[in-house]
């Protein structure tokens, strides 16, 4: 009982210490605080999956009484390590993914034209911004064929994503 | 739970896959989709900007632990020019031969070379400036540049003693007009890097009366071409001195130029008259103005400001009297002379007993203890202050007489007791001292977000001062902005403070290949500030940002799996004591710990864990895996691994000295000159060297009949290699 006890408290030790150092990432001051602004992509760096919406959930319960405008370390990490160890916004996978561009592909043609996945992604569920948008044409587009075929990207995604 | 399993249900119930007909999802589905993608693809991006994130840091650590190496260069200087140390009965003293031209220049006029003196032959085809000059001249100058040519030294020296001249009659802060320009440009930092200050003149023009210039400092170290920047830049500076400005940055000083690479540059490229022009260059950047104002409304300066900097007192200093941030001035001690010679009035060095308050609340874990001395004060604790370069070291704040190595008494090699060097902390700082700080905290500080000002320990000198000091300062002259530059940003530039503050940056890609832009930025008369961005790049195809994280990633890595190479016998000393079923393998929790403590860099260890180890099976950390890919360059000569690893990690310093040694750039010197270089150094840090073993070295490097080591050959030796390059190269 005693190892199962020590056991995790490494656990939860560990799980803090990646909090802290995710966290450290953006703490420009060096004072343990963090613009508001910048913790979705602390969350998201920690493996999380949060859409907009429960991304503010989190970050309501993070702050302080009186919205500063920063998060506190002391605040945020009981509640990060809560996301954490009860796993919430599970990861999607490349299989998902790929179901979800194949939805978007209505007449099934195994690619999206540009104008298609940008009325889509600007348009529906939790838009992008022009300049999301515009960062993952970049990526995504054929430039020659101005479309996108969306299993050779999400192949590639998934491959950068994991190194 | 979440979106990702909801699509999986509802499509249980779609048509079959068979189905070729267009389907026809409902708007709840099409929904779901595009919020699964844009989560996905909002969680990628977080991931892309977490690694930007920390390669960031990791080439800012490596850079900010770089200069402060370099303090304990200066340190080492300092420890040679108070303790006077010397061979007995072995030739000059090498100590002062060794720092009189480069480190202290005693007097001025007598000592220069005439540059009439110096022909020119026939046959150098190179520009031939003639004084005053003329716009044919920097033409000249910029056609030879972009043909790879070099100015001759003649040219070089006259063109330094004229701007030297020109700039002694300028004060510290020069005040600017707009009314008489459409809109004056202001450029940041360029590194040495003709290339951008090039596609700069091509983008907007070159300086001329209707199309000013300010340059902010920073012009030269790091990058190859930083002879060719002044050069240019002092020649319009001449051309054109009511439309060109330039700003001291923290690198126009001599001792950072050793460090960082524009005293090599400048060496290499004028074999005979390279000490001549160093020398005058000391006195030309100690000269440049330290602040510019626009309109009585805009402050220019490099680095920053701090709660005590008085634009009044600022404009009464005598600003050349600080040749470097680095040398602290003179406190009311006389230097004790063991010798009975008199070493007054020289500007010389002091401890300050006072350090600068430090409020980095991530304090550094020093409970291991060291294993030898490799590690001692190498890799300095960043909360070492500028007040003392002493203060970096882990010794006591005293002196380096109670280190444990001392040569011994049969080498002749005197070092005086320093009990007798007294300190006496006056209960003021002196005037010096006050002028000396209001020039480095012009020179090194950084704004941030958070109110207050406090010492900048991260880099050493300087503070950090948040937006009230500004809006204070801006307030008290009536002044609406400050622009300043000393920081690397992505974009070029950056606003903070309430877009009171602008940072500009101009040389690109600075770390790496894509890591950032360069920005240029311009004021008309109704000074609202406009921005233009530029990159300079090898290929046209323009890199995604995934691209540019990857290849700048790359290169941090690379420079991190250096610096745990540097270190290896400590990193494994203290891994084993951890290991103790001696399994190869500790907890992801203790590599983290010890490597941290041993490299002494703060960066997010856990992190950056999958990038530079294995793991076994179990989940532990493999530790001897974080030295695979970094290998010798060459075999290495029969030494000891841990005098290896010091060479290696000490070879800029060493080659700094070696090359102000050799002081006919023949790239020889004599046995005896190495072996006493080697034990001041090596005594200065505390390392502990095996005399037998550092003879024996040097004698199975091939050196000439006449004993003299070739120490670039030497050097070379300790050159490593990345095992991945070496298997593109082979796959090539």
């Amino acid at each position: 009982m005693a190892d199962d006890k020590d056991n995790a408290e490494a656990i939860l030790s560990e799980v803090h210490k990646k909090i802290s150092d995710a966290f450290d990432l953006f703490d420009h001051e060096f004072n343990k605080t963090v613009d508001v602004r910048e913790i979705g992509t602390i969350i998201r760096s920690l493996g999380c999956f949060p859409s907009e919406v429960e991304l503010h959930d989190v970050i309501t319960e993070a702050e302080d009484e009186e919205p500063m405008g920063y998060i506190r370390f002391e605040r945020f990490l009981p509640v990060m390590t809560r996301v954490l160890m009860e796993r919430k916004f599970r990861p999607i996978t490349e299989d998902l993914l790929l179901q979800a561009f194949e939805v978007l592909d209505q007449q099934n043609k195994g690619y999206l034209e540009a104008e298609e996945l940008t009325k889509y992604m600007t348009l529906e569920g939790e838009p992008f911004t022009q300049e999301e948008m515009e960062e993952m044409l970049s990526a995504a587009l054929d430039p020659e064929k101005n479309v996108i075929a969306y299993k050779d990207f999400v192949s590639m995604m998934v491959i950068d994503d994991a190194q | 739970m979440g979106c990702g399993t909801s699509i999986a249900v509802e499509n249980q119930g779609k048509p079959s896959e068979t189905d070729v007909s267009s389907r026809n999802p409902s708007p709840a589905l099409t929904m779901k989709a595009a919020v699964l993608i844009q989560r996905w693809y909002r969680r990628y991006t977080a991931r892309l900007e977490m690694r930007r994130r920390y390669t960031w840091n990791i080439f800012q650590s490596i850079e900010y632990a770089g200069e402060q190496d370099q303090l304990q260069l200066s340190g080492f200087f300092s420890f040679m020019l108070d303790n006077f140390t010397h061979l007995s009965g072995n030739g000059p003293d090498l100590i002062s031969h060794l720092l009189d031209s480069v480190v202290e220049p005693w007097t001025e006029e007598g000592r220069q070379v005439k540059y009439e003196q110096i022909t020119v032959p026939d046959s150098y085809t190179g520009p031939r400036l003639s004084f005053p000059l003329s716009v044919s001249d920097t033409n000249s100058l910029l056609s030879a540049f972009k043909e790879q040519q070099t100015l001759h030294a003649r040219y070089v020296l006259q063109l330094l003693h004229e701007t030297k001249k020109f700039l002694k009659q300028m004060p510290n802060v020069i005040y600017l007009s707009t009314s008489y320009a459409k809109e004056i440009t202001i450029c940041g930092d360029l590194h040495g890097r003709l290339d951008d200050l090039l596609l700069i003149f091509y983008k907007n023009g070159l300086p001329s009366a209707e199309n000013p210039y300010v340059f902010n400092g920073d012009f030269v170290d790091r990058g190859k071409k930083s002879m060719e920047i002044v050069i240019i830049l002092f020649a319009f500076l001449l051309l054109y001195p009511d439309h060109m400005h330039l700003n001291r940055g923290n690198h126009e000083d001599h001792i950072m130029n050793l460090r960082y690479g524009f005293t090599k540059e400048v060496m290499q490229k004028y074999k005979t008259h390279g000490r001549d022009i160093l020398q005058v260059l000391q006195d030309v950047f100690s000269l440049l103005p330290v602040a510019t104002v626009i309109d009585n409304k805009v402050l220019i300066v490099h680095g920053g400001i701090s709660d005590k900097t008085d634009l009044d007192f600022l404009s009464s200093i005598e600003r050349d009297k600080v040749k470097s941030a680095l040398r602290l001035p003179k406190r009311s001690v006389e230097v004790v002379d063991p010798r009975g010679g008199s070493r007054s009035g020289r500007q010389g060095w002091a401890h300050l007993d006072s350090p600068c308050s430090r409020s980095r609340a991530r304090k550094r874990k020093c409970h291991l203890s060291k294993q030898g001395s490799c590690s001692s004060t190498s890799s300095s604790s960043s909360s070492s202050s500028l007040c003392s370069p002493r203060l970096a070291s882990r010794h006591t704040p005293q002196h380096h007489a109670t280190s444990p190595v001392l040569p011994s008494p049969s080498d002749g090699l005197q070092v005086p007791f320093l009990d007798s060097f007294v300190s006496i902390a006056p209960p003021e700082p002196s005037r010096e001292e006050l002028e000396w700080r209001q020039i480095v905290d012009i020179l090194w500080s950084d704004p941030k977000s958070q109110s207050g000002c406090t010492a900048n320990s991260f880099r050493g000198g300087g503070c950090y001062f948040g937006p009230d000091v500004t809006r204070n300062l801006l307030e008290k002259h009536g002044m609406t902005l400050l622009i300043r530059s000393h920081e690397c940003k992505q974009e070029g530039y950056e606003l903070c403070h309430d877009g009171q503050v602008i940072t500009i940056f101009s040389a690109s890609n600075y770390y790496e290949e894509g890591s950032n832009r360069g920005a240029y930025v311009k004021l008309g008369p109704e000074l609202v500030p406009r921005f233009l961005q530029y990159q300079v790049s090898r290929s046209t195809r323009k890199l995604t940002l995934q691209q540019r994280v990857s290849v700048a990633e790359g290169s941090a890595l690379k420079a991190l799996q250096e610096k745990l190479f540097a270190h290896r016998s400590e990193l494994m000393a203290v891994f084993q004591q951890y290991d103790t079923n001696n399994t190869g393998c500790i907890s992801v929790s203790d590599w983290a710990q010890v490597v941290e403590s041993v490299l002494r860099l703060d960066l997010p260890w856990r992190t950056l864990r999958p990038r530079l180890t294995r793991l076994a099976h179990d989940g532990s950390v493999e530790y001897r895996s974080c030295f695979e890919d970094v290998s010798p360059g060459q075999p290495v000569p029969q030494v000891a691994p841990n005098l290896a690893e010091t060479l290696y990690r000490y070879r800029t310093d060493l080659e700094i000295i070696f090359n102000i040694i050799d002081k006919d750039h023949s790239g020889l010197i004599s046995i005896e000159e190495f072996r006493q270089t080697w034990k001041l150094f090596s005594t200065h840090l505390g390392v502990a060297v095996n005399e037998e073993a550092i003879d024996d070295m040097a004698r199975s490097i091939d050196f000439n009949k006449d004993g003299s080591i070739d120490f670039t050959e030497f050097l070379e030796a300790f050159r490593v290699v990345h095992k991945l390059d070496v298997k593109d190269q082979q796959q090539g």
